[in-house]
């Protein structure tokens, strides 16, 4: 009851959002996974929180410069009644422009704790490079 | 303010914790029924909770990615849950940059009150891909019973 009892961070709610790949046959919500998007001069490093999905049901698709990122969450027993809800349950999209600069072949995704961690290596022609002067 | 309670408490947040709970349940008593159309109350405290009756337990669900499930404490004592636990996010290094930062990171610290006890001795916890699942049975004190009436 008082703030001893809860304390910590900050909750953020899930943001719906409409599909933006065409609608799903399924009926849902569909949510923005949010994300922490990490450059350094080897890769992009991209982890997004999808909790709740399993390996198979995440689709990663790089196409044209566009990586989009969609995920699919197994609805609950129809049998437990709902006493208090503070979220809903759905699946996920985004998508995000990354230019021609990765290197696409080379594109790692793994999956623990609900985090998805993507390794977006840079073109060899786009990693930094110093220049000897002779 | 954040603590759940079922029981009427007699300061006034509880009581418009309560309000506030009987208002969003008339609200949704004009909606049609789609399983997922249930009030959703705002969360305040992480992680956020739904909470589920199966007919024999409570569950309790808390959206938790990120969460090394062995940092997660959980402690059940009568009709009074404590989650306990710290969510890691990965840190850019020294030659990295930031495009987005969205997640949060830090300890957390829940409690919450069920609307009946538990047996704290069969509570189950269950970490799966970023949830966290509890299954809290009821207490035999407090499980319904068909008592039979004697008669001489």
């Amino acid at each position: 009851m008082t703030s001893k009892e809860n304390q910590g961070m900050e909750v953020s709610e899930k943001r719906a959002i409409e599909p933006t790949a065409g609608e799903p046959t399924r009926q849902g919500i569909m949510y923005t996974p949010q994300v922490d998007i990490i450059e350094d001069p080897e890769a992009i490093t991209l982890y997004a929180d999808l909790p709740g999905v399993k390996r198979d049901d995440v689709v990663i698709d790089v196409r044209e410069g566009v990586l989009s990122l969609s995920a699919t969450v197994a609805p609950l027993p129809g049998n437990w009644q709902p006493l208090y809800r503070e979220y809903q349950v759905g699946g996920y999209e985004r998508r995000f422009n990354l230019g021609d600069r990765i290197d696409t072949e080379k594109i790692a995704a793994k999956l623990e704790n609900g985090v998805l961690r993507l390794t977006l290596p840079k073109a060899e022609s786009q990693k930094p490079r110093k220049i000897k002067v002779i | 303010m954040a603590l759940i309670r079922w029981r009427e408490g007699t300061d006034l947040f509880s009581q418009l914790d309560r309000m506030q709970r009987e208002v969003a349940s008339l609200m949704g008593a004009f909606r049609p029924w789609t399983g997922n159309d249930f009030a959703t109350f705002r969360p305040e405290v992480y992680p956020p909770l739904n909470i589920y009756d199966n007919g024999e337990a409570f569950v309790v669900r808390a959206e938790v990615p990120g969460v090394d499930p062995k940092s997660l404490e959980i402690e059940a004592t009568g009709d009074t849950l404590t989650l306990r636990g710290e969510r890691t996010v990965a840190e850019a290094g020294p030659k990295a940059s930031y495009h987005r930062r969205e997640r949060e990171a830090g300890e957390f610290r829940r409690s919450l009150t069920l609307p009946k006890p538990v047996d704290s001795s069969k509570v189950v916890a269950n970490c799966d891909s970023g949830v966290l699942e509890l299954q809290l049975p009821y207490a035999e004190e407090a499980k319904r019973r068909k008592i039979t009436v004697k008669s001489a």
